[in-house]
């Protein structure tokens, strides 16, 4: 999986313009990049917050209120379809950027999504040290904990800590890999079945997953009804 | 942590049911990116505030979605959010387009100038 985005990003991707929306280099160091209209709207927030016009509080306030529903519905989908369809599942562990792409989910940057499979030995945690790294296509806006620097610090140094505050606590012997997201590569925690729901179709079982589930702050669980909030 | 997840309910805005606007299934506008959540939450915030009408955000909106070399599908619809946007807040006297340009700028150099890994800030760009 990895190999196909290095195919994918090769050299011709060096070299572009920074305001080019699918100019992404590969080059790390230089991964930060605004589109004209991210700079844009970054301009105007300057602009109003200057002028004494905005309250970034306020804000943040706003984009939580209308924070949209969708976006995590559509990694619960992708989750539920991995857990009903083997072929799928394979597919999404070999390339999930197509794979996710196929249900109609496209990030609009361009960005590679890679499927992270929770195990009995192994949970995942996705984190980003910059907060604009975040699988939008499928998980819609990111909640303000993932990107508060408590979480982007802490994620990588205690885990366990951290899924502990989350109410997640793993067996001693289990691993935990934690993710950290990049400008080009996203990641997708797909976390395990729960028991006892052999019977449930790809609908019921999308219900049975949560945001937090898909980020690795949580588990999928029958008694976490909370769904794709 | 997940206690940060709670934020004040606040009443809907008039706004959501701008004219094209993308929305889900229960009526909510859906982003698909970031900076569309942001661009909204602004505009929503100054109509809150008075700086401009109800009716004059859907005449700047509607100028814009209805200009000349938009995308057939509404794939730029946020595009036209935010030049309607720019468009009133100029028109208001709170800022020009010099200043706006000159600060969007400002904004790519500095995060072209800002490692991965660390918060993007204006006073990152190298000419400022």
């Amino acid at each position: 999986m990895h190999d196909d985005d290095h195919h994918h990003h090769g050299d011709h991707d060096h070299g572009h313009g920074h305001n080019h929306a699918h100019g992404h280099g590969h080059d790390h160091h230089h991964d930060n990049r605004y589109t004209d209209m991210q700079a844009r709207v970054k301009a105007l927030e300057t602009v109003l917050t200057e002028k004494g016009l905005l309250d970034p509080a306020a804000i943040d306030a706003i984009v939580e209120t209308y924070e949209t529903k969708v976006g995590p519905r559509n990694g619960a989908h992708v989750v539920a379809k991995a857990w009903s369809d083997p072929d799928f599942s394979d597919w999404l562990k070999r390339d999930a950027t197509a794979a996710i792409a196929s249900l109609g989910y496209t990030g609009r940057q361009g960005e590679h999504m890679r499927a992270v499979f929770n195990t009995p030995d192994t949970h995942n945690l996705v984190v980003c040290t910059l907060c604009s790294c975040y699988p939008w296509a499928v998980l819609g806006l990111p909640p303000v904990w993932y990107k508060a620097p408590a979480y982007r610090s802490r994620a990588v140094i205690d885990p366990r800590g951290v899924l502990a505050e989350f109410g997640v606590t793993l067996p001693e012997d289990k691993k935990i890999r934690v993710w950290d997201s990049t400008a080009e590569l996203r990641y997708l925690v797909i976390p395990e079945r729960p028991e006892g729901t052999e019977g449930l179709d790809e609908a019921a079982l999308a219900a049975l997953v949560s945001r937090d589930a898909m980020i690795g702050t949580a588990i999928a669980s029958t008694t976490v009804a909370r769904a794709a909030e | 942590m997940s206690a940060c997840e709670i934020g004040t309910e606040l009443p809907p805005s008039p706004l959501a049911q701008s004219v094209g606007l993308p929305k889900s299934p229960e009526g909510d506008p859906v982003f698909a990116e970031p900076w569309n959540a942001q661009a909204f939450a602004m505009t929503v915030h100054l109509h809150q505030k008075g700086v401009f009408t109800w009716s004059e955000w859907a005449a700047a909106l509607s100028g814009e979605v209805h200009g000349d070399g938009r995308a057939e599908d509404g794939s730029d619809y946020f595009d036209c959010w935010v030049a309607a946007l720019c468009g009133l807040i100029i028109e208001k006297g709170i800022a020009d387009d010099e200043m706006i340009i000159g600060l969007q700028e400002s904004w790519q150099r500095a995060a072209e100038a800002t490692p991965h890994g660390k918060p993007i800030e204006l006073s990152n760009d190298p000419m400022r």
